[in-house]
């Protein structure tokens, strides 16, 4: 879904930011333009996770230079829910549990905070059943977990699948999804990939942040890159996950030692 | 004014003991005359924020028929209301079927024994109820009936008043009770129910206490009995008394009996809210699930003491009691103390206090999803809530209680 006249979405230039006063992102770059969908792997403890948060504005994650643009906007100055009003969504690699907050309350607020921003009517308690209970069959979930708590007591695969359904609710620009793949069985897996596929837009974009290239086999990515130490060090297309999946992390290691030795 | 002298003038401002309560009021006086006021050397008074119970003590005792003047929602259909109007006789009120006054020999069987029988030493709030109610409300739901009742308690504008209740659940009955207490400016409000439960009862029992105006104080104490094979849940909520005082106090007098106690307390701007619970089981198998939450911001203070007494003979019991508490400022304060007394060998019991803020990571997760700062947090404090409010009835929502509760939250 590519196009010559796509409009970048995201654009993120020399980044650097830290968690608890520890620098954790060293130069990050990165531009996704509408219709494409970018994979960004690497290890555990490489930047990955606190990318995706500090996008979002999670309060624990200072931005010590560079920036985010999103549609040409500075999104640093925003709140987390300005950014998530205007089209930025986070995909939890572990969905929170709120007990006693009814995930149909809470989805129906959050829609409408979504609505109002795209000045579209906000709506009522029988008009979001209606639009909820459509959404649900994307991710084939039960509409008994709408009655519940949100993420209260749902199984790994069952979370993911409420994460997957916000995004259906609230049809954002740009999705980042953190490791929407862990913890699901090989039928789980299916059912979240193909509703990711099926809620790719042409005026929106997707990230894909996962260890593992199986996701990939399901969503086909048109950049992947890989993440170490705080910086994307390799980009290139789904060959590079095959190859990663095939040879491992060794050639990151293998690299660094060889900068070191060049120093 | 010293407080000696604000409690003397309190005691002489009484009427002359008379009518069907005389005894009670007289006993309840001849105490307060020997002990004297709560003091700091009282355990179960240490925390009380004794000004606070100086104003109590100094509103007038006195009412005028005209003093009642308030506005409540429209009942429900299926559940008689009645309000009780301190002074005035409340045997002129419309009954629902199964439910019966108590005649004399009943009132006089079963009256102050049940609070008698929670042996609390130095037992002022009770006291203080005795001294100065001047009629009762006594009630019986018969064998085997199933019924609703409301019960709705309002206090009057610059008046202290008292009352009292008591209630007899006949064997096999089922009841459904709704307690409304609500404040007034400068007011003060001591109430006292007791509730004895024959075998097989089942009574759940929602007590929704609101403050709400300037300077309204409320002490309540509550004092149930069950007998074996009964079941016995209480859901309250306290908010908006300057100060409050709650004693809810439960004996299982032959175990054998389930117990459910669920309670919220929520504080603001310079409120106590207390509660003082006790749970005795007098036999074996008797069942136990407390929770306790209490949420305090500004500059109010929270007090929980959580007394549970499994003597020798209540062997398998099992008990739970949880005390679960946010402090949502610097300047709140929160006291939590559960007071387990075990003394059976082959038992179960657990007990366990938390003391938190609201958790960063829920509310990151909701801004998120683009909620608000400020709608995010009433969705977490109304998801706290939840626990001990969604088990009150539907109904009782006309109160507004919710809404109450939400409207403290300050961005």
């Amino acid at each position: 879904m590519i196009s010559s006249t796509s409009e970048t979405i995201l654009s993120i230039e020399d980044l650097h930011a830290s968690v608890e006063d520890q620098e954790i992102l060293h130069g990050v770059n990165l531009v996704v333009k509408e219709g494409e969908i970018h994979a960004i792997m690497g290890r555990n403890g490489s930047g990955k996770s606190t990318l995706s948060k500090v996008i979002a504005g999670h309060p624990s994650y200072k931005v010590l230079s560079g920036s985010i643009q999103f549609k040409g906007i500075d999104i640093l100055e925003l709140e987390p829910e300005e950014r998530a009003r205007i089209g930025i969504f986070l995909g939890f690699q572990y969905p929170v549990e709120i007990p006693g907050v009814s995930n149909l309350e809470f989805l129906r607020v959050a829609t409408n905070s979504r609505r109002k921003e795209l000045l579209k009517s906000e709506l009522d308690t029988f008009e979001f059943e209606d639009l909820v209970k459509e959404r649900l069959k994307i991710v084939e979930m039960d509409p008994a977990f709408l009655e519940r708590s949100v993420n209260e007591g749902f199984s790994g695969g069952e979370k993911k699948r409420n994460e997957i359904l916000q995004m259906a609710l609230l049809e954002p620009f740009i999705s980042i999804l953190d490791e929407t793949d862990s913890g699901l069985d090989i039928d789980a897996l299916r059912i979240v990939a193909s509703g990711i596929n099926r809620l790719s837009q042409p005026n929106s974009a997707t990230i894909l942040i996962t260890h593992y290239q199986r996701l990939l086999n399901e969503i086909t990515p048109d950049f992947v890159h890989i993440m170490a130490d705080g910086k994307i060090i390799k980009t290139g297309n789904k060959e590079l996950a095959i190859d990663l999946e095939k040879s491992g992390y060794d050639f990151i290691d293998k690299n660094s030692k060889e900068k070191e030795m060049a120093k | 004014m010293k407080s000696s002298t604000i409690y003397q003038e309190w005691l002489d401002s009484l009427p002359p003991t008379e009518g069907y309560l005389k005894n009670e009021q007289s006993i309840g006086r001849k105490f307060l005359l020997e002990k004297g006021m709560p003091s700091k050397k009282d355990e179960a008074w240490r925390l009380s924020n004794f000004s606070k119970l100086n104003n109590f003590l100094s509103l007038p005792t006195i009412i005028d028929k005209e003093d009642i003047k308030s506005i409540f929602p429209a009942k429900d259909a299926n559940r008689e209301r009645i309000i009780i109007h301190p002074n005035k006789n409340p045997l002129n009120i419309n009954l629902p079927n199964g439910i019966e006054h108590l005649n004399k020999r009943e009132i006089e069987d079963n009256l102050g024994k049940i609070v008698k029988s929670t042996n609390i030493k130095n037992d002022i709030s009770v006291c203080l109820n005795q001294a100065s109610s001047l009629e009762l409300l006594a009630l019986k739901v018969k064998r085997n009936f199933n019924q609703s009742l409301e019960i709705v308690i309002p206090s009057i504008e610059g008046k202290s008043i008292s009352t009292r209740i008591l209630l007899l659940i006949e064997e096999g009955a089922k009841l459904d009770l709704l307690q409304i207490l609500t404040g007034n400016n400068n007011s003060a409000q001591n109430h006292l129910i007791e509730i004895k439960l024959e075998s097989k009862v089942e009574l759940t029992h929602g007590l929704i206490s609101l403050g709400e105006e300037k300077d309204s104080s409320s002490i309540c104490t509550l004092a149930v009995e069950q007998s074996e094979k009964s079941k016995y849940s209480l859901h309250s909520i306290h908010h908006g008394w300057d100060y409050a005082r709650y004693e809810p106090r439960i004996i299982q007098r032959e175990g054998e009996a389930s117990t459910i106690i669920k309670g919220l307390q929520v504080t603001k701007s310079k409120e106590q809210i207390a509660t003082h619970s006790l749970i005795r089981f007098e036999g074996p198998n008797g069942k136990l699930d407390q929770l306790q939450k209490a949420v305090a911001s500004e500059y109010s203070h929270c007090i929980f003491n959580g007394s549970i007494e499994v003597p020798q003979k209540a062997q398998k019991t099992e008990a739970a009691q949880l005390s679960r508490n946010l402090l949502l400022s610097k300047r709140a304060r929160i006291d939590t103390k559960p007071e387990l007394e075990i003394v059976a060998d082959d038992v179960r019991c657990t007990h366990g206090a938390t003391v938190s803020q609201l958790q960063d990571e829920e509310l990151f997760y909701l801004l998120s999803r683009g909620i608000d700062n400020k709608h995010a947090n009433s969705l977490l404090l109304k998801g706290y809530y939840d626990e001990v409010i969604s088990h009150l009835p539907k109904s009782a929502g006309k109160w507004n209680f919710i809404e109450k509760l939400m409207q403290d939250i300050k961005k």
